[in-house]
């Protein structure tokens, strides 16, 4: 099994965090200007001063690593190796950063303006800023924020300005480049662009690489980017994109520098910005591009109240650490190190694994406030509930949520009841009080075609469930086995274990779980679950407690969405997916089917328009071999193993008994 | 008398038997000049005396008469504990130590250091290791004492029928105490820390005194007669645990030590080589064939104790290897009995393509395959003109960048070593008081910062010492080539004492390590090879290693991790480490600091360093072999071992 250093003590409530501090309270009693101008000298890596961006390209364009490449390119294309060196130096051009203490301090400014009049607070632990600071002068950092909003790396380097911390350089989408005068605001903010696809372009791929290997190296600035790779819509984490984490991980494994330290922070938000955007772009109206004018017309959003932001600096963890008894750096010995190679196995898996535990980790430290409760709760009672019950089952849910290790910002002092109306009074557009009792707010404000109403109650769920997707990742495991026990029919330890083992596979791609981590899930559950006195695990069996069937229920019913979904998308394949129709045409034919199923009263699950849940079945169906990708031309077709699917689905409607050799077929 | 007496040894030996004469440089006039050792003396003064013999003991010059029994030879070994420290490094006349005014001073006479006060070695030593001269180490008794407590040590076990054998070939052996422990350790910290604290682990029942190499011959043949194990022991400098006898051995081990086999037996000015017993020790080596007119130059820096056959066992460099080369290119032809015979080669020839080199198996075999008795080893007039220098870089990054051009443009000086800054300031706590020497360096710097080296700073520059040998002209000429390298990296010279001061204090940092032991600082080197590219990343991640161990050990005090480039090659460096730390507080120091420099191995070796560049495996890094040589490779290894050894008589248990 995994090495445990980077696993969350046994006990998650146990859990020690810092306190935070409110950022924006000092900006609203002294002066933004001379916030803005104020003498700026960060720390930095073991005293050595940053570079001018300029000497950084020339290094990069210098290195043995692009030379090598570009003379390797030239051997094999039969151009010349300077026309090629000037198409790297191109590449670096629109991707390098201009960082900028004059824009960073027009951002200081604007920035204080804008949060203050958006935010009621920002708050931060402090103690994570020391460590952080304690970091930036020892290692090369990696910053890793969670990415819910296009906020976020304004807030980091706009934090990092504060505590008077090295700026970073932040990996940012060549979409920003589309707003013309942001894009470049953000290039001298610290923004440097990539691609979001390059994949064959192996000199794009050595000057990306050598460009940000170079800043690590030199302790030039802290880097960073988003493990998730793109704004989660859903507020639950993304599974982890691994691209950049191998580049940054690259200079340890060759020895080019002692250790790297991967900070996670967690940013968590009261209200996002894009709320009402996301919903929609989940539902398939298309998401504006990125230009300026779109940001612009943001501006109305300024007047709105967002609540607060926890922005959380996780403890650095130690690359070195991490990656001792699991890589063996003599494997670099043999090869001159500029010589690009594919990572081992063993380095993949490794890199793999360590994503998963720093999203875990960003997901462990990610502030809930008791409307993500209440949203929850209000989620799995469509038709209303009583304020009175409410009150009543918030309260309770929030014990089992801190004995499973929430977050939770809900201060003793504050009554339940009084959580629960300002968690309402917050999200108006959400939910609908109405003679003591509170509902999702699911009738349209204006009624069209039943479609339309369709969309719009959809709207409003799938609004609502990004708020109950936050504490998903608490109860994910519990809920897995209360699945498993539920599908197992029986009470047979090996029988759950092997339901929990095929649960955790089909959500791989939805939720995070690290692949190859199962025995030790099964356990924190059965550990989580017994805490709570919610079942008994014994030798050879694990029962539900009386006690526990509340949690127990509340937990499977809390993930039903998803199993529904998963269930749609093997309906659809079965049903009505054509032979090898294409993959570009999958969402909009699941959606419509779908919709009809909503419309006819089959299907009652809006959650299943979603096309993150859609998307991410099809990956795993992809993954379990039930669908396979053609490529026929251009055209990336689907083809079905329909028996399978319908098993898939069977199984997971708990229509099937456990039969070993079923799952192993799947 | 005719000889002064000037050690040790004389006095000794004098109380008992005829003056014997001893001593390098007054024997020299009193007799004709002759190359080999073997030097047959007529003295009148003597009658019965006919004739002596001029031998090398420990790095000291002796004269006995030939006609002494060979008792009186090892009536002389027996007390080499006389001339060396039996639980220390080095001669027992020369010591570091604070006296009454807390001054650091180093005693005797034989070391340009000798009798000099180093007023600054004390700051330094307190700051760098917070220490105090208040917190001495408990007083083992020992430590202190001139001669080890012979009661605790264990009975030898003796196979009577290999002893009784052994006595009907005449050759001398020995049981006692002191021979015994004086030959089951080499110099390891753990090594010597035992050592001063009264404490003998398992040690070899006998010693026995070949004087050539049918003497060995006979040993050989007789230990596989009577199955007893031999470890061949030559000065006894190893730093591998090497020499260390396998706890578990049941059977009689034998030490077989070289030191009467030690004669240069002919020179051949023709084809420049020399033909050497294994015994000799480097400075013997050096200081004969000087007085032909000729060197080695092969200076390791244990020269004064090491041995040439030690030399060949652990594949050992020396200093001056840019222009003699390595033990490796040094050797011409090598004789050694094994279980299953004696091996050499037919034939002198300069070089030969006839399937894999034999003496690649001997050199590096670690005393395992069997005894090395005799050498030919390649020899050059003596240099007409050597010259030191040094320069002053202002940062590591600079000076290893420099050598790196150096070693490209194959242009190395005999010697070339780069310090880093810990290593620099260190060299400066050594400056001694008043010298003519030892200009002062640290207050001409003081001028230097104001004039030439405005913009060093003094917490990064590092220097090189330099050492040229050759004739004049050329000396000169190259002497500006690697100046001007220099310079194009930022380097400036910084005059000729502060490199021949650098080369000396080679010779008695050894010593210094005892001094670090009364105050409960305990410390060692290490060393390893390594491609250019990766030499600066290298350096910084073992001394960041050792660093961070020591904290996460709970080592209560920053430990000083230092390191050098010692030699350039062509594709690569060698990187030498020295790493000490102050215990007090922890319970289990040397446990410690074998994790520590475990770790550090391991960071070298996943930094694409060697297992190692010169000090050889032993049993202390054979844990590694495996990995550093393939499976296959061990198994190629084994193979010759069944065959060469198949009892394993030579049971050190050294590499595999
Ligand atoms: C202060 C100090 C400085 C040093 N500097 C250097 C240096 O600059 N360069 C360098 O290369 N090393 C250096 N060493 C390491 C050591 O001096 C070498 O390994 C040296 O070659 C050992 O020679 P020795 O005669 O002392 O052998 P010993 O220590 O007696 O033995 C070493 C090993 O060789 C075997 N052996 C010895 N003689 C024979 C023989 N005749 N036949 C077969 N096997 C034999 C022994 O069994 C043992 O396994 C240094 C050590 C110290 C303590």
């Amino acid at each position: 099994m995994a090495s445990n250093t980077l696993y969350s003590p046994r006990d998650p409530a146990l859990k020690k965090r810092d306190d935070f501090e409110d950022i924006l309270e000092e900006r609203r009693s002294s002066s933004d200007l001379r916030y803005a101008l104020r003498c700026y000298v960060p720390v930095v890596y073991k005293g050595i001063a940053p570079c001018k961006p300029g000497v950084l390209k020339t290094a990069v364009l210098q290195s043995d690593r692009l030379r090598h490449v570009v003379a390797e390119m030239s051997k094999e294309t039969g151009e010349s190796a300077d026309v090629i060196r000037e198409e790297a130096s191109g590449i670096l051009e629109e991707m390098a950063h201009r960082l900028r203490l004059g824009t960073v301090r027009f951002f200081a400014y604007s920035l204080s303006k804008a949060f203050k009049a958006l935010f009621q607070r920002v708050r931060v632990n402090e103690d994570g800023i020391q460590r952080l600071q304690q970091s930036i002068q020892e290692h090369p950092v990696v910053l890793l924020p969670s990415h819910r909003s296009y906020m976020d790396f304004l807030i980091m380097s706009y934090i990092l300005y504060t505590y008077d911390l090295s700026l970073p350089v932040i990996a940012a989408g060549m979409d920003f480049l589309g707003m013309k005068i942001v894009g470049e605001m953000l290039r001298m903010s610290g923004a440097f662009f990539i691609r979001r696809s390059f994949g064959g372009d192996k000199l794009y791929w050595a000057v990306f690489s050598e460009y940000v290997k170079t800043m690590l190296r030199n302790g030039y600035a802290p880097i960073e980017f988003f493990l998730e790779g793109t704004r989660s819509r859903t507020c639950k984490s993304l599974t982890p994109k691994l691209g950049l984490l191998n580049i940054v991980m690259e200079p340890f494994f060759k020895g080019e520098v002692f250790d790297v330290s991967l900070v996670p922070i967690s940013i968590s938000y009261e209200r996002v910005l894009e709320e009402a955007l996301y919903a929609r772009e989940l539902l398939g109206v298309p998401k504006p591009k990125e230009s300026t004018s779109g940001l612009l017309k943001a501006r109305k959003i300024l007047s709105e109240d967002y609540g607060s932001i926890h922005v959380y600096f996780g403890h650095p963890v130690s690359l070195r650490s991490l990656a001792q008894g699991r890589i063996n750096r003599s494997q670099y010995n043999l090869l001159p190190r500029h010589i690009p190679r594919r990572p081992s196995q063993e380095t993949q898996a490794f890199v793999n694994e360590t994503a998963y535990r720093l999203v875990r980790l960003q997901e462990e430290n990610m502030v809930l406030r008791p409307w993500v409760l209440v949203a929850a709760l209000l989620l799995q009672n469509p038709d209303g509930v009583d304020m009175e019950r409410l009150v009543e089952q918030t309260s309770w849910l929030r014990g089992l949520a801190v004995s499973f290790g929430a977050f939770l910002d809900w201060p003793d002092y504050v009554s339940a009841s009084k959580a629960v109306a300002s968690s309402l009074a917050l999200h108006t557009g959400l939910v609908r009080t109405e003679g003591g009792r509170a509902q999702l707010a699911m009738e349209p404000k204006e009624p069209g075609s039943p479609e339309e109403d369709l969309f719009d109650r959809a709207a409003s769920v799938l609004s609502c469930a990004s708020y109950r997707n936050q504490i998903l990742h608490v109860f994910l495991r519990p809920a897995l086995l209360g699945m498993a026990m539920q599908m197992a029919e029986a009470s047979r330890k090996d029988d759950i274990y092997s339901c929990f083992s095929f649960l955790r596979d089909v959500f791989s791609n939805e939720f995070i779980l690290c692949p190859g981590g199962t025995v030790q899930d099964f356990d924190e559950a059965c550990y989580m679950l017994t805490k709570c006195a919610a079942v008994h695990v014994q030798k050879q069996e694990v029962v539900a407690t009386e006690k526990g069937q509340r949690i127990l229920s509340f937990l499977t019913s809390l993930f039903q969405p998803f199993l529904k979904g998963y269930q749609v998308v093997c309906r659809f394949l079965c049903e009505d997916a054509p032979e090898g129709f294409p993959e570009s045409e999958y969402v909009a034919a699941v959606r419509s089917f779908a919709v009809k199923r909503i419309l006819s009263g089959e299907l009652t699950c809006y959650e299943a328009l979603s096309s993150d849940v859609q998307k991410n079945a099809l990956a795993a169906l992809l993954r379990m071999k039930v669908v396979r990708k053609l490529k026929v031309g251009d055209q990336v077709t689907l083809r079905v193993n329909k028996v399978a699917a319908n098993t898939l689905e069977n199984k997971l409607g708990g229509r099937v008994s456990t039969q070993k050799a079923l799952l192993a077929r799947l | 008398m005719l000889f002064p007496c000037l050690c040790g040894l004389g006095s000794l030996v004098s109380s008992q038997t005829p003056k014997p004469c001893c001593l390098g440089s007054p024997i020299v006039c009193e007799r004709q000049r002759v190359c080999s050792t073997d030097v047959w003396l007529s003295d009148p003064q003597y009658p019965g005396a006919e004739a002596m013999v001029l031998t090398a003991i420990r790095g000291e010059l002796v004269v006995i008469p030939v006609e002494w029994s060979w008792l009186t030879l090892s009536r002389v070994l027996f007390s080499r504990q006389e001339v060396m420290k039996w639980n220390g490094w080095g001669y027992s006349d020369s010591r570091f130590l604070f006296n009454k005014k807390g001054q650091a001073e180093f005693t005797g006479r034989r070391y340009r250091l000798s009798g000099m006060v180093l007023p600054s070695l004390k700051d330094w030593f307190e700051s760098t290791f917070g220490a105090s001269l208040q917190h001495k180490s408990p007083a083992t008794v020992s430590s202190m004492c001139a001669t080890l407590n012979a009661s605790a040590v264990p009975f030898p076990s003796l196979n009577e029928a290999f002893l009784q054998d052994l006595k009907s070939t005449g050759i001398p052996f020995s049981h006692e105490a002191e021979d015994r422990v004086f030959r089951a350790h080499g110099h390891c910290l753990h090594e010597i820390f035992a050592l001063r604290e009264g404490k003998f682990g398992r040690v070899p029942d006998l010693v026995v005194w070949p004087n050539c190499h049918e003497d060995v011959v006979k040993t050989v043949d007789l230990a596989c007669r009577h199955n007893v194990c031999l470890i061949p022991y030559g000065g006894g400098t190893s730093v591998s645990s090497a020499l260390e006898c396998p706890p578990d051995e049941t059977r009689c081990i034998v030490s077989l030590d070289t030191s009467q086999m030690s004669r240069i037996l002919w020179i051949d000015e023709k084809n420049l080589t020399a033909h050497v017993e294994a015994g000799i020790v480097g400075q013997d080596l050096e200081r004969l064939l000087n007085e032909s007119g000729y060197c080695t130059g092969h200076e390791p820096d244990s020269m004064e104790f090491s041995s040439l056959g030690g030399w060949v066992a652990t594949r050992a460099s020396g200093m001056k290897k840019n222009v003699y080369g390595n033990i490796e290119d040094l050797v011409v032809h090598i004789k050694m009995v094994c279980p299953r015979g004696v091996v050499e080669k037919s034939c002198q020839g300069p070089r030969v393509s006839i399937g894999p080199d034999i003496h690649h198996f001997i050199m590096g075999s670690e005393g395992t395959l069997g005894v090395v008795t005799e050498v030919t080893i390649k020899i050059r007039p003596m240099p007409e003109y050597q010259k030191y220098g040094s320069v002053v870089f202002p940062n590591f990054e600079q000076g290893v960048a420099c050598l790196r051009e150096v070693a490209k443009q194959r242009c190395a000086p005999a010697s070339i070593r780069l310090m880093d800054n810990a290593q620099f300031q260190f060299g400066h706590a050594l400056k001694p008081q008043v010298s003519s020497i030892f200009t002062s360096f640290l207050d001409g710097l003081k001028k230097f910062y104001i004039t030439k080296f405005k913009g060093f700073d003094p917490h990064h520059l590092c220097v090189a010492t330099l050492l040229f040998e050759g004739d004049r002209e050329r000396v000169l000429q190259h002497e500006k080539q690697v100046y001007d390298i220099a310079a194009k990296f930022g380097g400036l010279a910084a005059g000729e004492d502060n490199g021949q001061r650098g080369y000396m204090l080679t010779f008695v940092i050894a010593y210094l390590r005892d001094l670090g032991m009364d105050y409960y600082v305990i410390g060692e080197s290490f060393e390893t090879s390594v491609p250019w590219d990766r030499v600066l990343d290298l350096c910084r991640n073992v001394k960041e290693r050792i660093v961070r161990e020591c904290r996460e050990r709970g080592v209560q005090f920053p430990p000083l991790a230092t390191c050098r480039v010692t030699q350039t090659y062509d594709a690569g460096a060698c990187v030498y480490f020295y790493f000490a730390f102050n215990y007090r507080g922890l319970a289990d120091p040397v446990n410690i600091y074998g994790r520590v420099e475990h770790a550090a191995r391991e960071e070298i070796l996943a930094n694409g360093g060697s297992l190692s560049h010169h000090h050889g495996v032993g049993k202390l890094r054979k844990h590694w072999m495996p990995e550093s040589i393939s499976d296959v490779g061990i198994g190629m290894l084994k193979s010759v071992k069944e065959y060469v050894d198949p009892d394993n008589i030579f049971g050190s248990r050294n590499l595999l």
